[in-house]
């Protein structure tokens, strides 16, 4: 059982500008590790993430992360880091100057903040621009500098609003393995992003999120095992496609077979994947064909969201 | 996520005192450099020296009118052009822009959230603006008004004008005037940053209170009392006629007029102090 100051927890939040809906009616517990919202522009991805922070606040419900209420900006951002989506900075500052001063007004004193300052510039690789002025950094500076300012003061909970955006392919990769190395420490990190196959690949879990509504949550494996309504395909590579195809068709749970366009596999459409696997293992067992290779095709991300979702506003 | 979870224990944050001095030292020199040392500020700075202007040009050519030649008379040109010029004009302006700017600017910036995002109670930053605001905003004005009066005694009658300020009562006229302005800038900055927080286009109010503080003289005496320009009047070192059309109401004394000034701005902190609890980052909306 984890306890409050452990979670991220959302009380049935709602949140509406006037009459226009943000979220409504969130109920999440947001654990330890790296959980993606993901959904397509105005879903409500960054208005979940402001309520978190508190810059935004609640029509309705309550929010806590590890403890504390969001409007208590004194604590909560001991704990908090955000980095948000807006390409905009103090006027006329460098970037050593951005970090150093947001330190000082979190408290640190000067040796410490620029300690803090420095640590910060070399995880995003800015230590040798750190002296120029914010205004003539590039797109993927300004991100990496406003990803700097969210982890300076080592916060425990990340929450980081398209962080790859603008970034070149190699900082992207530096940008995960990073995100990776907070999450193994066992730091919160919530990360929304609309580049799927990266959400896939770096995710501990996922929130789907959709016109305000939460549609799904949870590891990607699990929310794909309880959409019964579409059924799971797997695709088997084998020396007798036509054979397998005979043997499992009369399955009741097997709603489609197919043969692969090279004739060299079969696709299958199951509504209980378990026990297609335990037929395939008597068949394999007794013998009657070779099998090369099982991959399940739809048990991803994209295909998750393209069921729940559709495939407005996201790239694969 | 499915984890099971305990009720939401509400905490309460302890009052740290020198926590909150240094967070407000470390606002009040961000909000220098970024709003008073850049390329932005050069418009203040020309306000400020706008009332420098024509007293170097009386310097150098004395106008016509025997009010100019005669010393005794000095005292109440300064304080017609102080009042008129320094005070309702260059200072009221200047604060306008100035606490304006603290919120409302950085709203049309788009770096508020900065603030908002650090580990920092909001009305611990409510204080460090308005003190920078104030600072600069004092140190600007007060040189205006210091460096006006002597520009306007020195060029003309020099040898009485040292006298009148080392030994008559020059050198009281002169801090008194100072102290007006500092007050002016305490109180009218109170109400700017509030503007600017509550209004979205803050220049409408801002207008409106112009037209209020220099129809003053017309209202009846309660209502002269509501503004600042009243309570700043009744400090004059040297009283002016206020015109025949002038609603007579006895001026506040000094030990009402500034303790009241003082609370009234305490209790324009204390609202915008709660305003910017509640306040949410909308860019798009402000």
């Amino acid at each position: 059982m984890l306890a409050t100051d452990q979670l991220i927890f959302f009380d049935d939040v709602s949140k509406f500008y006037g009459e226009i809906l943000g979220v409504n009616r969130v109920n999440l517990q947001i654990a330890p590790g790296i959980t993606s919202l993901v959904g397509p522009n105005g879903a409500g991805k960054s208005t979940l993430m402001n309520l978190m922070t508190g810059l935004l606040r609640p029509t309705r419900g309550s929010i806590s992360v590890l403890g504390t209420p969001t409007d208590q900006p004194e604590e909560l951002f001991g704990k908090v880091g955000y980095c948000t989506q807006f390409d905009s900075f103090p006027r006329g500052v460098t970037g050593r100057e951005f970090l150093t001063s947001f330190l000082l007004v979190d408290g640190f004193d000067r040796k410490r903040a620029d300690e803090l300052c420095d640590t910060a510039l070399a995880h995003v690789n800015l230590t040798e621009a750190a002296d120029r002025k914010v205004a003539a950094y590039s797109k993927g500076m300004r991100q990496r500098i406003r990803l700097a300012q969210a982890i300076a003061h080592e916060p425990t909970v990340l929450i980081l609003d398209e962080p790859l955006n603008g970034l070149d392919p190699m900082v992207r990769a530096e940008t995960i393995a990073l995100f990776r190395k907070f999450a193994a420490q066992g730091l919160h990190i919530i990360i929304s992003s609309h580049i799927l196959h990266e959400v896939d690949m770096m995710s501990d879990r996922v929130i789907l999120i959709n016109n305000g509504y939460i549609v799904a949550e949870g590891n990607i494996h699990g929310v794909r095992d309880e959409m019964e309504e579409h059924p799971m395909q797997i695709l088997i590579r084998c020396d007798n496609p036509s054979k397998l195809a005979s043997l499992v068709f009369d399955q009741d749970h097997v709603v489609e077979a197919r043969l692969h366009e090279d004739r060299k596999g079969l696709f299958i459409r199951t509504r209980d994947a378990d026990r297609f696997y335990l037929l395939l293992n008597r068949v394999v067992a007794d013998g009657e064909i070779n099998v090369e290779s099982i991959a399940p095709v739809d048990d991803d991300l994209s295909a998750v969201y393209q069921y729940l979702i559709g495939s407005a506003g996201v790239s694969s | 996520m499915s984890a099971a979870v305990e009720a939401i224990p509400r905490r309460s944050v302890k009052p740290n005192p020198a926590l909150w001095f240094r967070q407000i030292r470390a606002i009040f020199w961000l909000e220098i450099r970024k709003n008073f040392l850049g390329r932005r500020a050069i418009l203040i700075y020309l306000l400020a020296l706008l009332p420098l202007l024509p007293l170097s040009l009386v310097a150098i050519v004395t106008p016509p009118g025997n009010e100019w030649k005669n010393f005794q008379q000095y005292s109440v040109i300064y304080a017609f052009f102080y009042t008129g010029l320094i005070m309702q004009t260059v200072v009221f302006f200047g604060c306008a822009w100035i606490f304006m700017n603290l919120f409302r600017g950085e709203l049309v910036d788009r770096s508020l959230h900065y603030y908002f995002l650090s580990s920092v109670r909001r009305e611990v930053l409510v204080v460090g603006k308005y003190i920078s605001g104030l600072a600069t905003s004092i140190v600007l004005f007060t040189a205006t008004t210091v460096i006006s009066m002597l520009l306007l005694y020195l060029p003309h009658f020099y040898s009485q004008s040292i006298r009148f300020f080392t030994e008559g009562p020059g050198l009281s006229q002169l801090l008194t005037y100072a102290s007006i302005t500092i007050l002016a800038c305490v109180g009218y900055g109170a109400f700017f940053m509030v503007v600017g927080l509550f209004v979205r286009n803050p220049i409408i109010p801002a207008l409106l209170l112009y037209g209020w503080e220099w129809l003053n003289f017309l209202l009846p005496p309660l209502l002269k009392k509501i503004s600042v320009v009243h309570y700043l009047k009744s400090l004059m070192p040297i009283p002016l006629p206020e015109g025949p059309f002038a609603v007579v109401a006895e001026p506040t004394p000094a030990w009402l007029a500034i303790p009241g000034l003082i609370l009234v701005t305490i209790i324009v902190l204390v609202i915008s102090g709660y305003r910017i609890r509640r306040m949410e980052i909308r860019y798009g909306s402000d």
